[in-house]
Formats: C-alpha cells, structure tokens, sequence
C-alpha cells in the first residue's frame, strides 16, 4: 500500500513499521483469520483496517486517541500473518505502534488501573501469589463484580501449589546430547510450576543438561504486547544478562513467553542492547520445536486408549510458525488419538492480558474455542501455553465439561514415567 | 441533504452502535481491494436483518441519499468503493445459511455469507459450492452475484450465473421482488440472469438461492514447465481441442511463481518462463483414462518438466499459491494494477507475446496469472507509486491492454468487473447505443440512480477530469 509516513521521524523502528505497510496489498485474505473480525464483522477491527488506520496516525492523518479502541481490541495474536499471501510483517507495526501510540492516548482511569493492576503483579510470583489468594477470598461475591473484574476472578485457578522452581542444573540422563537454558519466567512459575518439572524431565531424558538461570525474570511478553516497550525492555534486559551463551538453545515451554523473546531484537531496535538482544533472540526455541529437532525417545504407549484435542497457541503456531513439532511429539505417543478442533487456526481470547481487559470478546471467543474442542469428545486437551490453558480450562468449566487441559510436554511426561492422563470423573 | 441530517435519520433506523461514523471507523471503510481509489462515506450502518436493509433503501430512496452495499471489500475493480456523500450498507452480519436442501441440492444464503463457507456447510453432504473466486475465504455471496464471479474452476462449471437459482432483491427504489425459482428451469425473461452481474446498479440482494453439486471423487493436477509464456499459452488451446474439459486450466509466469513461492512453498518450477496448471475431475476411471492423454498432449505442446500433485495436501498448497499469488505479488512490488482482460482461447499465445511487448516498451514490469481456459487474462502491471509519473505510465500499459483484448475478439473484463477501474473502457466496447440500452434499463430499477453511483458507466471526460483535480 502507498503511504506518506515520515519513516525518520519514528526512529530506528520507522522503517520496519512503514515496511509492513507497504507489503500490505489491502487484500482482505486476514479478513478470516482474524477473531475479532469473525466476532465483529467490522473492517476496523480487522488486520487490514489496523493496518489501513496505523498508517493514517503515522501519516499523521489520524488522531492516535480515535485509532486507540481498534489497535487496542487486536488480540496480536497474529492469525492474519499466517494467511497473508503478501508477507506482511504484522508484529513490526503493531508492536512498535503500540509503544509510540500508549504515550499519546489517554485512556479513562479504570483501564489505567486495570492495565497497571496486571503489569505490576503478573510478572512477579510473589505478588501474583498474594493476588490469587486476595481473589479467591473475593470469589463468593463474584456476580456482583463489574464485568471485567468478574473475568478477572473466574480465571482463579482453584488450588495453588507452594511456590517451587526446578534445580539450577539438571544433568542428562545418559550421554549428553545439548545443553539449554530454560526460562520459568513469571506466571506460569506460579499457576503450573509443574509444567517446567515436566520439560526439564524430558528433556533431561533425552539426553540433555538444562540450566534454570536464578537471575531470570519475566520475558516482558505481557507489557511488550500492551505496549509498554519502557517496561517491556526493564524486563527483558534482565534476561539479557541472566543468560548463558554457552548453551544449544534457550527453551521456553509458554508459547507467549517465546514469541516475545524471539522479538528481543525488535524490541532492542536502536539501543544499545541491540546486538546482544538478537543474539540470544535467535537462541531461543520451544521446547517442542527443539524436542522435534533433537529427536526423541519413544515414550510407551499410555495404559488406556486416550483422545486428546490439539489445540495450537496462536503464540506458537502463528508468532512462531511452530505446527508441525507438537503433532510430532504426540505422535509419538502410543495409544494416544491426536485429533484437530474445527477453527483451530482461531484464538482462544486468552490472549496475555487481553481477556482482563476485553472481557467481552475474550469471551465468545473462548465459548467459541472449547465448543469446537468438546465437538471432537475428547479426554484431555493439550496446547503449548499457560495463557490458553487458563482461558480454555475456565470456559470448559462454564460449559459443565471440565475436560483435563494439558500442556504438550506434560503428555510426554506422563507417558514416560508409565502414568495415563488425567481424566474427567 | 447535510450530513447532520443524514445522520438523524439513520438513528431513527439503527440503535447508535450500528451506525459508523467517527473518522477512525470510516477511513477502514474508505477503500476495497484497489487502494488506487479512495472515499469516504458519509456513514456505515450495519444491518443484522433483511428487514433493516429495506428499511435503509427506502430511505436512501426518498431521501435521494445514494448507498453502495459491502461485503468483505475484495473487489480488484473498486466496485465496493463508496460515495462520498452517500452511505454505506456493510451486510457482514447478515451472513446466516437459511436452508440447506441435499436432496434439492440447494443452500439458500443471505449475502453476508462467506463463499467457502457454503462448501463448508455442504461438505458433509458430498457437496459442495463450484465458483471459487481466488479469494473465497473471505468474499461473500453478494458480492460475487453482484460481480458474477468466476474463478479457476468456472471453465467447467461457469460463472456465478449459472450456480444461482432464484434470489430476493430489494430494488433501488425499495421495492422487494423475487426472482427465478428453486428448480433449473424457470418460466419468462431470466431476471436471475440479468440481476447477477449488474455490479450493485439494480439494488441488493437479500436471499440467494445456490445450485450445489456434488463433489468430484478424483481430482489429478499436473503441473507443466515451459520454457516461454507463449508456448504454454498455446498449449491451452491444444490441451481444449483435444477433446478433454479440465476442471481448471491456469498459467503463472516467472514472476508470479517467484511470488507464489515464496508466500506458500508449493514446489512450482521456479526456473520455468511458465507454468501450467491442468487440473482433471471426476470419477476415478475417467479421471485416469484423462490423464493419460491429458499428459501426452502437454508433452507434445513442449513442457520441459511435468509433475503430478503427489496427495491432497500438496494440491491444496498447489491452489493456495495459485489463489494467493496477487497478493503475493505484493512482495516483488510496492505498487501494483491488477488487470482482468479476456481474449479468445486460441489468441493466448499472440495476446501474450503482445503484452510481453508491451512491458518492454513502458520499461514496466508485468506478471501474469491467469484463468488460461476461459482465455481470462489477469496481466499484473508492477510500478512503485512513489516515483512520479509511474502510476499513470502503468495505468496507460493497462489501456494499451484492455484495448489489444477487445482487439482480440474478447472483453474488458472476465470477472472482476468495471466497478470504477474500466469505467472508461466501456465505451470502448460497446457503442453508445449500446450504452443507452444499459443506462434505460438501470433507471427503470433505480430511477434516482442511487444504488452505486458512478459505477460501471463512463463519465463524460469533463466530469472525470474535474474530479481528478
């Protein structure tokens, strides 16, 4: 598309944003990949309107406050890039767009709250622990709460375990094969702690040596997609350094944690970090993309005959274009059905923070998702990400179908150890 | 009538969500497919029920405010484009399959329903919606009557026109009629026929009701490599004259199978001039015996390299490039005009070489990718809008092109209709005589010329002009 955006004047990032506008051939094609079009069915909250309307407020023939409703309700999930014929680069407009836009939009207090609420207690364990107690305490009056506050509480998970992180070093079983940094990140460390036990066990049990770095933190994935780049980079840098260079790889086993770290040199874009920040960007893989390439040992077979619905994170399948190795993997899982969800390519409306702050669209969106999951009768669903398993686990329950939600390596886990998956009483 | 009143009006037939008209919401409204053209409406309303688009035309009529209805806005011609001191009718929520009959082997749809969304619905039946527009993921039913859409396929099923039974319009003057019937065959002038294709100039489509067929057991897709545009566009003609009727007969050139490539990884030839797509259809003997002679005719034409779609998956990518490769032309040039031009079947060869001359001669760089066995060229002219003078020499190229088509014995358009794009060109190939039967029969829907205005019709070169400066 033809613009007029003064590319020097946004920086060093300027000319990748007003690159992705130019690709763009204002087809449509993202039109049906994008969930809040196929919610709204509104050209604005489309790809191809975000795009068309960045490109007004770069030119400067739009002001960022009436643009801000529209960029704000794009879940990033990143759909439209995966059906793009014309190779737009998505994510090198919305991200940076996002951080220029957030110092010029004045957005009504409750949002503020809301926004700073979750920036100041997701990324770190303690507070979010304390918060998970606060809510659940607040649960009972949960109906009479306003919408979003209401989202808020019904993603509460209902037991926490004790905070725990796996060791700092676990050595291969057998001959040593790799060796990889793991990221425990935030949230996850505090919702599913148990999910980094079972990547670090595989992938000891394929024969590599993980480290856990103690100086790591929060990737930043959840300010970086609000556009909080200041606070997104304050995170991130810690990472920078917490990092071996020694290492095959830097897993991630939360697909919104990966695509945000593969995104380091993006974010670092004209700072001084720059180089390093795309160094260990290109280091980092998901544990099933690295577990696929490795190669692995062949689990038994599950005791008992099991269906499991593969629902892809749209982190991993459209941000890092990762389809094939979570297939693979369970694949080679005996007695374990793997079967697709109709509109598999479509988010679950978890989306980080999202379905805090867009409770509505999150919403159908989620009852969308888990009706295409439950049509397929499965015994447990597996995906590669925290966020989603919250979101899909809290509306199977609203559905009164609490199907087990797994994440991929908890299956190979489980299968290696001899155990079958959880099931539904 | 001022905007404030306009909008005053509409409030008293849409509740205030439904009615876009801050600048933010209209500038995503502003253009469809072809970006060359730009306008901003006056409003968006964005009806649920057929109920409500009546009501909205037959405001627009007494008010004498003019409306262009919307679908997903893919047209390549601006057909969708809307007027500046008009409305537009966006119709995406009214997108609910009414009925869908496999014993009739029917669907009847509203407008706002996606065009592979009616495979989707059908395909448990073994049926399944034959025309299929490149961009069928996301283009609706109404859009695609009011275009006559056709697509790789049509070459043996046919257009849009020939897969619509019976439809329930609203007339640009608020009158609701029914055209045609469930059955093939229908009494009296072929209204159905004189309503699809007529670019949104009669009024909207409220209901329409689909002929589907059932889907074929075998397909075979051959992939053949040559060494010049020209060879496989002679090719064409020798594989029709064999006898065989292909489901799909298609052609890339270097350039868009450069682009195709990279957009899905298909396997097409990147170091072939040409590329051509045969795909066969039907019962698996057929199919067989089909393919057989199908591959001895290609191999005679001169293919270098011929190759079969190994399983569905690989023709599905087959197609996906096919079908995506416009837009990923989009990666080789900033800029470019996508023509719709047909020629007859045995005149590919030479009208290619011409536009190979062509493309010398203005120094600009053309792709091609097209419906070879409809003779449906779509030459890709690539220019980059920001060196002056560049848009206009390509927009000239387009001329020379449409003009050696009609040359030819063909046609300005073989789908994607005149829209704004080749209003000019109208003229061109029908004399004003001609155009007068058009002009006569358009006023007797819509006396007040409100539904598309500007479209399809030449507009006297002063006006055109003074809307240029």
């Amino acid at each position: 598309m033809l613009h007029e955006i003064p590319v020097d004047r946004y920086g060093a990032v300027g000319r990748r944003m007003a690159g992705a506008v130019e690709a763009c051939v204002h087809c449509g094609f993202c039109l049906a990949a994008c969930p809040t079009y196929r919610v709204l069915g509104e050209e604005m909250d489309s790809p191809r309107g975000r795009i068309f309307l960045m490109k007004e407020v770069l030119e400067g023939h739009l002001q960022p406050q009436e643009a801000a409703p529209f960029v704000d309700r794009c879940l990033g999930c990143f759909g439209c890039v995966t059906a793009c014929p014309s190779g737009v680069a998505y994510g090198e407009l919305l991200t940076p767009y996002r951080e220029y836009a957030s110092a010029k939009v004045r957005r009504p207090w409750p949002d503020r709250l809301l926004r700073w609420l979750a920036m100041e207690t997701l990324p770190h364990p303690a507070r979010l622990r304390a918060a998970l107690g606060l809510a659940r305490l607040v649960r009972p009056a949960a109906p009479y709460l306003p919408a979003r506050l209401r989202a808020m509480v019904s993603l509460v998970p209902d037991r926490l375990s004790r905070p725990r992180r796996p060791a700092s070093t676990v050595a291969a079983a057998g001959a040593r094969r790799a060796r990889v940094a793991v990221l425990v990140g935030c949230v996850q460390r505090v919702l599913h702690p148990e999910i980094h036990e079972a990547t670090v066990r595989v992938l000891a049990r394929n024969g590599v040596e993980v480290v856990v770095p103690d100086q790591q933190g929060c990737c930043g994935a959840l300010a970086l997609h609000v556009g909080e780049g200041v606070r997104a980079r304050r995170l991130a840098r810690r990472n920078l350094l917490a990092f071996p260079e020694d290492v095959d790889a830097v897993i991630t086993d939360a697909a919104g944690c990966g695509s945000a770290m593969k995104e380091y040199g993006l974010l670092f874009s004209g700072q001084p970090e720059e180089e390093q920040a795309r160094k260990l960007a290109a280091r980092v893989q998901d544990v099933s993309e690295f577990l696929n390439g490795l190669g692995i040992e062949t689990p038994p077979p599950l005791p008992a005959p099991t269906r499991a619905v593969y629902q892809d994170a749209c982190h991993l399948l459209h941000a890092q274009g990762v389809r094939d190795a979570p297939r693979r993997l369970l694949g080679a899982v005996g007695n374990l059905e793997v079967v697709e969800p109709a509109e598999a390519e479509l988010c679950c409306g978890s989306a980080g923070t999202y379905s805090l702050e867009h409770p509505d669209v999150a919403a159908e969106l989620g009852r969308r998702k888990v009706r295409g999951l439950l049509d397929t009768d499965p015994d447990v669903v597996v995906t590669g990400n925290v966020g989603c398993m919250v979101q899909i686990r809290a509306h199977l329950r609203a559905a009164g179908r609490p199907v087990p939600v797994l994440h991929t390596v908890q299956v190979l886990d489980l299968a290696y150890r001899g155990q079958g998956l959880p099931r539904l009483a | 009538m001022d905007r404030a009143r306009v909008l005053q009006g509409l409030r008293t037939l849409y509740p205030e969500s439904r009615i876009l008209t801050r600048p933010a919401e209209l500038a995503a409204y502003e253009s469809d497919a072809l970006t060359a053209f730009r306008a901003r409406p006056l409003a968006v309303v964005l009806p649920e029920t057929r109920e409500e688009v009546v009501a909205t035309v037959r405001w627009c009529h007494r008010h004498g405010i003019p409306f262009v209805a919307r679908g997903s806005g893919t047209s390549l011609s601006g057909g969708s484009l809307p007027v500046p001191e008009g409305i537009v009718i966006a119709l995406n929520r009214l997108n609910r399959i009414l009925r869908l009959d496999p014993e009739e082997r029917i669907a009847v749809v509203e407008p706002g329903v996606v065009n592979l969304d009616v495979s989707r619905a059908a395909a448990p039946f073994g049926l399944y919606y034959a025309p299929d527009p490149s961009s069928q993921p996301v283009c609706t039913i109404g859009g695609n009557v009011a275009f006559n859409s056709g697509g790789a396929h049509c070459l043996k099923y046919g257009m849009t026109s020939n897969h619509v039974l019976a439809l329930e319009v609203v007339l640009a003057d608020g009158e609701v009629v029914r055209f045609g019937g469930e059955s093939l065959e229908g009494v009296g002038p072929d209204l159905v026929g004189l309503f699809v294709g007529s670019e949104g100039l009669f009024g909207i489509a409220l209901e329409v009701t689909l002929r589907l067929v059932p889907k074929p057991e075998a397909y075979r897709t051959v992939l053949a490599a040559y060494r010049s545009l020209e060879a496989a566009g002679d090719a064409v003609a020798q594989v029709v004259a064999s006898g065989l009727l292909p489901g799909a007969v298609e052609i890339m050139d270097r350039l868009s199978i450069e682009a195709a490539e990279a957009a899905v990884h298909a396997g097409y030839p990147e170091d072939a001039a040409a590329l051509l797509i045969v795909e066969l259809e039907g019962e698996e003997p057929e199919v067989e015996a089909e393919l057989a002679e199908l591959l001895e005719v290609v191999r005679a034409s001169g293919a270098y390299e011929v190759r079969l779609a190994r399983d569905e998956a690989d023709r599905q990518r087959i197609w996906k490039g096919r079908k995506g490769a416009f837009s990923a032309v989009g990666r080789l040039s900033p800029d470019y005009l996508v023509q719709d031009g047909v020629v007859p079947r045995t005149q590919l060869g030479t009208a290619l070489a011409e536009i190979e001359r062509l493309s010398r001669r203005y120094g600009l760089r053309v792709a091609n990718v097209f419906h070879a066995g409809d003779g449906n060229l779509h030459p890709l002219i690539l220019y980059d809008g920001r060196q002056p003078g560049q848009l206009q020499r390509a927009e000239e190229l387009a001329g020379e092109i449409l003009r050696l088509c009609i040359r030819l014995g063909g046609s300005i358009t073989g789908e994607h209709g005149v829209g704004m794009e080749k209003r000019q060109y109208l003229a061109e190939m029908f004399s004003e005589p001609d155009l007068e039967v058009m002009r006569r029969l358009r006023r007797a829907m819509d006396p007040g010329e409100i539904a598309n205005r500007g479209k399809m019709f030449p507009v006297p070169q002063k006006l055109e002009a003074a809307a240029a400066s």
